[in-house]
Parts: C-alpha cells; structure tokens; sequence
C-alpha cells in the first residue's frame, strides 16, 4: 500500500515536470513562443526582399527596401509608451550624437506597432523630440503586421483600465548599407557597447 | 465664474505649477527620503507620463509604497516594465515594500509613477505636486520637475 502510493507519488512528480518542461518548451521554443527578436534563425531577411508599404512621418508612401544603400537602425515602438520607447529614442539619440558625422549617412526608422493612434501626424509630432535623423512610420494595420512578422518583432494590444498599452520588441536592429541584418542593440543596452555595435555596419 | 475669480485661479495655477527651481531636490519624511523626483515632459494629454524617483528608507521596518496620485493625472498608478526575450511589457506593480536601509529606484526600464488621464500637458520647466501614500509613514507631497521628452535621467 505504502509502496504503491509512493510510485502514484514518483508518477505524479514524473508527469508534473513533464508538463512543466512541455510547458516551458511551448513558451519559450515551440509554437507557443514569445520570443520574437530573433524568431526568424539568423535574424531578419534582406532588406531588399520587404515588400511593405508604409508611411513616413512626412506623409509618404515608402518600403524598408529603399532603406538599402544606407546602414540602417531599426525600432518598433508606440507614442502613448511612457516609458520604453522614450527611453530607446533618447538612447538613439545619444547614439547618433556619440557618433557625430560617421553617423551621417544611416536611417533611423522607428516604426510603430499602434498604427490605430500613431498617424503620421502623430508620429510627426513624436519624433521632432528627438535626433532629426529619426524618421517615423506608421502604415495601415495589415501592412505592420506585415512589417513586424518580416522582421521577427512581436507586438501585441493589452487593454487596460485606461485604454489599451502594447507589448512589443524593444530590439534595435541593425543593417548594413546593402542591407543585410548584421546585429541587435538590446533594451537600454550600454552606450559603450551599442555605438561600437553600429559603428561596425557604417 | 467672474474674471475676478478667474485671474485669481489663473494666478494659484500658475504659482502651483510653476514654483519655480531653488526647491529641494530631495523631501525626508520621517524614516523615508524620496530623492531627485522628475518627470518626462508630455505631448499634449492624450498620451500617459512617466514620472520617477528614488525613495530611501533609513527607519528599522519595511514600509510599503501603497498608492500615487496627482492634480495632473486622473489615474496615477506605480508600473513596472519587465523585458523577457527582447520583449517589453509595462503592468501595475501593486504595492513597493521598501525593507530597512533599502533604497527603490523608480527609473526608465523598470519601474516608473503611471500618469494617466492627464488633465494638463506636463511642460518642460514647469512643476507638480505628486502625493506618495506609504502604509506606515502616511502621505507624502512631492514636487516634480518636468524635464524634456528626452530626459532619461534627473538633471543634476
Ligand atoms: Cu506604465
């Protein structure tokens, strides 16, 4: 009797850290993962290969792929995002900066995930805040799930008692001028660690 | 409302938020001292502010960071931005317990004052008071300097 509980016991524990392991399997590599900053092995496709159309801040029909021949910094984000993405354009910013003249010739794109606030007005209003080589981008909401999936990002709409807030990658790209993927710039990573990072695609 | 009593509200608003600068940067408030307040400039009121802080603790017990709240906002939580695989999230902290001796740092990329419902733009210069609610120590008034949409850290 002892002996029998103990194997349901030794079963039970078995099954519960399969499940836990499956659990963690799912979330992490299987078809329920989260993990959209390099989802796509060996990170996003050519630019040249994006075949969105998207609007800048400026008003004007635009794709990723006329980003090719310059380097390029990449960001997906939202205005209404307090903390975040403020955050990530003043670091850009600071980059830019650091970087002074050899940073001349590169794109900044900042593309949003909230296509349904972010116009290309408001992204216009949002951007003036920070370094003028920051473009936005704002496109219909099929076009940025278009844009998002071909680059591996994640984004999703969490509502909240006061609207709605959007989970999203926080990862800068980074491009070379044919526009090849080259490498990521993480959250609030380190000055000293992300200018060295794009000073290698320039 | 007569332009009497209008000028005179006009006049209160303006000293409320516009203290001017020469205020303390830092408020004890019995064992507690909240340290360098400051807030991000708003675009208008559409969209939420952030505003930090960093509060130490110097009594022999845990207090709790219980609640926010603002004239400027109609809904003013504590967030807390967590990043899991490149991925950022923002959601409502719930209750700060600050231990003895310990120091919380409320700072961009991890856990920020919630501004929502802005009932006026936050401008860059201008100030506002922001009230602390603490389980043990009671409310506390801050005053909270508006830095740039670019600030990422209090000026010195
Ligand atoms: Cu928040």
């Amino acid at each position: 009797m002892i002996r029998r509980r103990f194997l349901l016991g030794v079963a039970g524990l078995a099954g519960l850290l399969a499940a836990t392991l499956f659990a963690g399997w799912w979330q992490v590599d299987g078809p329920g993962a989260r993990t959209p900053r390099l989802s796509i092995a060996g990170g996003p496709p050519p630019l040249a290969q994006a075949e969105m159309t998207l609007t800048d801040h400026e008003g004007r029909r635009t794709s990723p792929a006329s980003w090719v021949g310059r380097p390029t910094l990449l960001f997906f984000g939202f205005t209404y995002c307090p903390d975040v993405c403020p955050t990530t354009l003043s670091d850009i910013t600071g980059w830019l900066e650091a970087l002074g003249g050899e940073a001349r010739d590169i794109n900044v794109a900042f593309v949003t995930v909230d296509p349904e606030r972010d116009t290309a007005e408001a992204m216009a209003d949002y951007v003036d805040m920070f370094h003028p080589a920051i473009v936005g981008y704002t496109g219909a909401p099929d076009e940025i799930r278009k844009t998002a999936d071909f680059f591996g990002a994640f984004y999703k709409k969490v509502e909240t008692e006061s609207g709605y807030m959007m989970n999203h990658t926080a990862t800068v790209f980074l491009f070379d001028a044919a526009g090849n993927f080259r490498s990521t710039i993480d959250y609030h990573e380190a000055r000293e660690i992300a200018v060295p990072k794009i000073r290698k695609v320039l | 409302m007569n332009t009497a009593s209008k000028a005179l509200s006009i006049a209160l608003l303006a000293g409320f938020f516009f203290a001017g600068p020469g205020k303390a940067e830092s408020t004890q408030f019995g064992d507690l001292k909240v340290e360098t307040p400051w807030a991000r400039a708003s675009i208008g009121t559409a969209r939420p502010a952030a505003a930090y802080m960093t509060i130490r603790n110097g009594g022999s017990a845990t207090d709790q960071l219980v609640g926010v709240e603002s004239p400027v906002s109609g809904m003013a939580e504590i967030h807390k931005v967590k990043t899991k695989d490149g991925v950022v999230s923002m959601s409502p902290a719930g209750p700060l317990p600050i231990g003895p001796g310990e120091t919380v740092a409320l700072a961009p990329g991890g856990l920020h004052v919630m501004l929502m419902k802005l009932r006026q733009p936050l401008e860059k210069g201008a100030r506002f008071p922001l009230t602390l609610t603490f389980e043990r120590a009671g409310k506390v008034t801050v005053d909270v300097p508006i830095h740039g949409v670019g600030a990422i850290a209090p000026e010195k």
